[in-house]
């Protein structure tokens, strides 16, 4: 653990040089941006333990290990669809559906199910404020659910969406992903509908090209520069409907749910490596 | 890139799109079935709000046929969004720049973290417009409008169509990503005027050589 601070702390040093300008441009490409662009993204990911989202796998592994809640119990027997207290893979192969809870989850939904029946923790206080505000670290459920992930690195995006109500959920995922909400008209289309487009200088994935689903996907959850944290991918998508001009959308409600299963889907045979790193 | 080739392109491309559609062979995507999800995913939604998380009729037609409308489909879209503009009392369309390069530069409004407002709506164009050479951090989904009115020659005409643009860009481009600024009560004529501004007036960033 120490070690692992230490090294989180080299490298907010090294972002720190990044973000001074000085860096030398690596890639090609005619834009300038683009290329000190290129140059901070790839400092970033030089060093895995540069990634100070290291430090909330730990934090996720210890929390998932030690018992708490009302019912004074560890998350050992909490099942993420391989077997209870299975993690290595369960990433993988989320969202998918459970019988016990007769609805599909990803692994938010999952670990807050797990938090709520088998912890005996209130469920209307964990989804009260469950993202974190910028400069803080991100909340247990999100830690968790970084150790989680984290224990599927170097796998693929394998959901198989057979159920008929993970099926639904594709399908109100796809459906979702193109409907223009909100007094701005937009749809997550509206930004994710080309290939290296950016707002302001955030480059901005293309779900509909395999290829960029998979490498954007297998990044969540990702430490996040500009706010000093973990972001989840259910933080990200309440991100994405804020800015759509929406009413904060519930963590692990049927739409971010639908949302998610419809980008893993795109994402397929994608290789997980988390914990990214995000502007 | 040759014609065969870009032909079996379109058609790669068509076809991973088509095999995409998990959408079509659901029923999950009955417009009251969404509404409904929608509802039971925004709970802390005000009252006011809930009109947010519903579309009207020009977004459900571009939603259904993902921007890309058929002809007649567009047509009805275009003649309903024209109707919903207005222009100024004075028909002066051509406001203040600097107002306008303060509009373009803010995102602020709307958000759920905007209330109450602090201050005014801002048009946010360069989250996706690339608007003067000063301006490095712009975004790239809409394209570039340095020397806009330069190009354009200043004509008064011009500035109607780049009033009508931001005002309601539907009118005459049906299913645009862009946001329908002064039909949705995003902007006021007065703001509006001022973007015109920034696009058309001779001494603005934009247009300056």
């Amino acid at each position: 653990m120490k070690n692992v601070r230490q090294k989180a702390c080299a490298a907010a040093f090294v972002f720190a040089s990044a973000f001074g300008g000085t860096g030398q441009a690596q890639q090609g490409g005619g834009d300038p941006i683009e290329r000190e662009l290129d140059t901070y993204r790839s400092m970033m990911k030089s060093d895995p333990w540069s990634n100070p989202g290291m430090l909330d796998v730990d934090r996720g592994e210890a929390l998932w290990k030690t018992p708490a809640g009302p019912s004074n119990v560890s998350l050992d027997q909490c099942d993420l669809g391989l077997g209870p207290g299975k993690v290595d893979g369960a990433f993988a192969t989320l969202p998918r559906y459970f019988v016990d809870a007769d609805r599909v989850m990803d692994v938010e939904a999952r670990i807050l199910w797990c938090m709520e029946k088998l912890q005996g923790f209130d469920r209307v206080k964990l989804l009260t404020r469950p993202h974190p505000s910028a400069g803080m670290p991100v909340k247990v459920l999100g830690a968790i659910a970084t150790y989680v992930a984290y224990r599927s690195n170097g796998r693929s995006f394998s959901a198989t969406f057979s159920h008929p109500k993970e099926r639904e959920a594709l399908a109100l995922g796809e459906t979702l992903f193109f409907r223009r909400t909100g007094p701005m008209d937009f749809a997550c289309s509206t930004c994710h509908a080309d290939s290296g487009k950016r707002i302001r200088l955030q480059p901005l994935p293309f779900f509909s090209k395999p290829d960029e689903a998979r490498k954007n996907l297998g990044e969540w959850p990702a430490y996040r520069v500009s706010t000093a944290h973990v972001m989840t991918m259910q933080h990200r998508i309440y991100d994405c409907f804020w800015q759509m001009r929406l009413p904060e959308v519930e963590l692990g409600s049927d739409v971010s749910i639908a949302l998610i299963s419809y980008l893993v889907k795109q994402a397929e045979g994608g290789q997980i490596n988390i914990p990214g790193m995000k502007r | 890139m040759s014609k065969k080739r870009r032909m079996r392109f379109v058609l790669l491309t068509y076809s991973a799109f088509a095999g995409a559609s998990y959408a079509q062979q659901m029923e999950a995507t009955d417009e009251g079935r969404i509404e409904t999800a929608m509802h039971a995913a925004f709970p802390e939604a005000r009252p006011d709000w809930l009109s947010r998380l519903k579309g009207d009729q020009t977004m459900r037609a571009c939603s259904k046929y993902r921007d890309a409308p058929p002809a007649e489909v567009a047509r009805t879209i275009a003649a309903r969004e024209s109707a919903t503009i207005q222009y100024p009392p004075d028909g002066r369309l051509i406001g203040d720049w600097k107002k306008g390069e303060q509009l373009a530069q803010s995102g602020y409004g709307l958000r759920f973290t905007d209330y109450p407002p602090t201050r005014e709506n801002g048009g946010n164009c360069y989250a996706c417009h690339q608007l003067t050479k000063e301006e490095v951090s712009h975004g790239t989904v809409g394209p570039s409008l340095v020397q806009y009115g330069k190009i354009r020659r200043f004509s008064e005409a011009e500035a109607k169509v780049a009033y009508d643009k931001t005002y309601n860009s539907h009118a005459t481009s049906p299913c645009s990503l862009m946001p329908r600024f002064g039909t949705n009560g995003v902007l006021t004529i007065e703001q509006i005027r001022d973007i015109v501004g920034l696009l058309m007036s001779p001494e603005s960033p934009v247009n300056r050589p």
